[in-house]
């Protein structure tokens, strides 16, 4: 398993080597440990935060400046440890902040959070001379004394050492899940009340995975520095706290590889479909809001929801309900996507797939509005069907002799 | 000396007052269904969108009647078809989805009205100085405002306490199962309970529009504020929201209309340090600069110290 993930982490710019593929890569390397990380306090620890960035943003500005000072020789080291700078940083901030934040889980921890990220926000526009103002810093990454001959000119000698840190997190916060301190954290998720009982403290437990959370992210943090060798003040506010929500939990919070799968997704929809619409916002907001509602624990959820039919060899019976369902509503998807970017759209003639539509003619108008509203209503039709098939296949026939 | 005083408390009382009429509609779904709505500036922003669309076809006092009944109306969808299936996920879950919310808005409005700043202006009828002090005009719109936010207070306060509804409401809060035997149904008094608070963030977008701008980060803007007040004032209690929201209109008014700063401090304690030191960021700060913080510093330091707010009830 994790030589696979290895193996992949290594082969991919084998496959895939223009420049914007690399740098999708990267962003996604960035991405992976970011989420990680963040599904570490909520998935595992169950603390709702709403200012993460912190973390990634402190981590990422402090790697910044021991780039500036390698540079500038006033520090000799080579930058493949430029992610432990921001890892130490994110540590010392969260031991800092959680030394009072995390006393309680839920509500109060999440506004908690929200009002540090609001104040590390606005203060960082504040302090000019650490924070570079609204310009942010920037440094360069090629000074360092050179690794086996590499100087990371190129972002592909940046994609390489991503990938070893990538893989170093991620190991090693799948280990930590399976500490004694990874277990309590659930345990303390799940009923912070037993877990006192049992004579554990809720806070402290609470704060290791928060000051663990905090260090991961600052490895993102300077793993971010290095690819981007700037950093401004927008990597620690809410925008970037939100997104790393969104991450975790469109991949599923509490399954350890659903970050992983959330980080993927969100940053080929940020690279990819922004090339082809600019509403591509629109889009991640909606397939957020319908996770929330119908997906709760995401896409890891949503395939680990058939590992009852697939251990019992059934899974194949549900491949012909899933198509026939599947059409109507890939067609109903596709018919709004086609009316919300028709009402958007100034051009005459609009491209959309392989059709040209007419956004002005009523005629284009009326049909989009009848695919969508009679592939919605076989939708309707179809899903009891599904349903029926889905209860068919995961309800285990009672043997009947009970002893 | 005075006469900046006089205006700062002016500016401070319309500011709190302003961010009352939002926290209000918060708290009330609060106290009620136990869920803090992330969404809630989105839906002042929506307010103000939909009085502008309209105040260009009818006029402002159209708008002032309808954009708060359609923002209600959608608020009430909202948590028929969304909060309520998500209630079952857990609370978690719920501030998710409201969180959801805030973003998909946000980039809705973008899409129908676009990114650019809207020109919403206030109602002739209100274009005159209310009275001049100090030779500086006091804009009648300003009092406007006032009067609606008071009315709104008083109006709600005595609805919740008072009447039967507010019994009813009451009742449904702590014994749902009771109420519902009585013959009331709970499910849709939250969804009106829901309605009424997103409709009462639409005046504040209404009336809030032509003095902050209506533009697509507004809700932004303001939407962690109202948090730090609700939260400052007690989770749920309708008098802590009012005087925490008058509390941080103040502080923001003082604070910038004060021009102190560190070095008046280090001034007074004799000390003197180099302009080119590290920390010279630290020397220079002064009140005006760190006013935009002080309500986030508050925040944590009440969420430290006294979790429950101001008036808060005591925990179970």
């Amino acid at each position: 398993m994790w030589i696979c993930y290895l193996l992949v982490l290594l082969a991919l710019p084998q496959f895939f080597d223009s420049i914007l593929a690399i740098s999708i890569f990267n962003q996604m390397a960035i991405a992976i440990v970011f989420a990680l990380s963040y599904n570490m306090l909520l998935g595992q620890g169950g603390m709702l935060s709403f200012g993460h960035a912190v973390y990634f943003g402190l981590g990422g500005f402090l790697a910044v400046h021991a780039l500036i000072m390698i540079e500038s020789e006033t520090m000799y080291f080579s930058i493949i440890y430029i992610p432990l700078v921001g890892a130490f940083f994110g540590l010392l901030a969260a031991l800092f902040i959680g030394s009072f934040s995390t006393h309680k889980a839920g509500t109060v921890f999440a506004m908690i959070s929200l009002g540090i990220g609001e104040l590390v926000a606005a203060s960082s526009l504040i302090f000019d001379s650490f924070f570079g103002g609204e310009a942010g810093v920037s440094g360069d990454r090629t000074f360092g004394p050179p690794v086996f001959g590499v100087e990371f000119f190129q972002d592909v000698e940046i994609y390489y050492l991503a990938a070893a840190w990538v893989f170093i997190a991620t190991l090693f916060m799948y280990l930590f899940t399976q500490t004694p301190a990874g277990r309590m954290a659930n345990a303390v998720r799940d009923n912070p009340e037993r877990a006192e009982f049992v004579g554990y403290s809720a806070r402290k437990i609470r704060y290791i995975s928060f000051c663990a959370s905090g260090f991961f992210a600052g490895i993102a943090g300077g793993l971010f520095a290095l690819n981007y060798e700037f950093i401004t003040e927008e990597n620690l506010n809410a925008v970037t706290s939100g997104r790393v929500l969104l991450m975790a939990y469109i991949g599923g919070l509490g399954y350890f590889i659903g970050p992983i799968i959330g980080a993927v997704i969100l940053t080929l929809m940020n690279s990819l479909l922004s090339n082809y619409s600019e509403l591509w916002m629109l889009y991640l907001g909606i397939m957020f809001v319908l996770t929330v509602l119908f997906l709760p624990r995401g896409f890891a959820g949503f395939i680990m929801m058939h590992q009852i039919a697939w251990a019992r060899g059934k899974l194949s019976s549900l491949v012909i309900p899933y198509l026939i369902t599947g059409i109507p509503s890939l067609l109903f998807l596709m018919a709004c996507v086609a009316m919300i970017e028709m009402s958007h759209t100034e051009e005459e003639a609009f491209h959309y797939l392989w059709m040209e539509l007419n956004p002005s003619g009523i005629a284009t108008w009326l049909i989009t509005l009848f695919i969508a509203c009679s592939s919605f209503y076989a939708v309707r039709l179809l899903l009891p069907q599904l349903n029926d098939t889905w209860d068919e296949v995961n309800t285990i026939p009672e043997k009947g002799n009970h002893e | 000396m005075l006469e900046v005083f006089i205006f700062a408390t002016l500016n401070g009382l319309v500011t709190g007052l302003l961010l009352f009429m939002l926290a209000s509609g918060l708290t009330l779904i609060f106290s009620m269904m136990g869920i803090l709505n992330f969404a809630h500036a989105s839906f002042y922003m929506l307010g103000a969108y939909f009085a502008y669309s309209i105040s260009l076809y009818f006029g402002f006092w159209t708008g002032l009647i309808f954009a708060p009944l359609i923002v209600g109306v959608l608020g009430a969808l909202v948590e028929r078809y969304g909060l309520r299936r998500v209630h079952q996920f857990g609370h978690v879950a719920e501030l998710v989805f409201t969180f959801g919310m805030a973003f998909l808005i946000e980039e809705a409005v973008q899409l129908f009205w676009g990114p650019d700043t809207k020109n919403y202006q206030s109602p002739d009828l209100l274009d005159f100085p209310l009275f001049t002090l100090f030779g500086q005009e006091f804009p009648a719109y300003r009092g406007f405002m006032i009067g609606i936010s008071v009315t709104i207070f008083i109006g709600l306060y005595y609805l919740l306490t008072r009447s039967r509804i507010g019994i009813i409401i009451q009742a449904a809060i702590t014994h749902p199962h009771t109420v519902a035997n009585l013959g009331h149904n709970v499910p849709f008094i939250f969804m009106t309970v829901f309605g009424v608070g997103t409709a009462l963030a639409g005046i504040a977008g209404v009336i809030a529009g032509p003095i902050l701008t209506t533009f697509p980060g507004m809700a932004v803007v303001l939407g962690s504020i109202v948090f730090v007040i609700v939260v400052i004032g007690g989770l749920g209690s309708l008098v802590g929201a009012f005087l925490a929201s008058l509390l941080i209109g103040l502080l923001q008014s003082y604070a910038i209309a004060s021009d102190v700063g560190v070095q008046d401090l280090l001034n007074l304690l004799g000390l003197e340090f180099d302009r080119n030191h590290p920390l010279t960021d630290l020397w220079t700060l002064t009140l005006p600069q760190i006013a935009p913080i002080l309500p986030f510093l508050l925040l944590v330091l009440v969420l430290i110290f006294r979790p429950t707010g101001l008036m808060g009830k005591r925990e179970q």
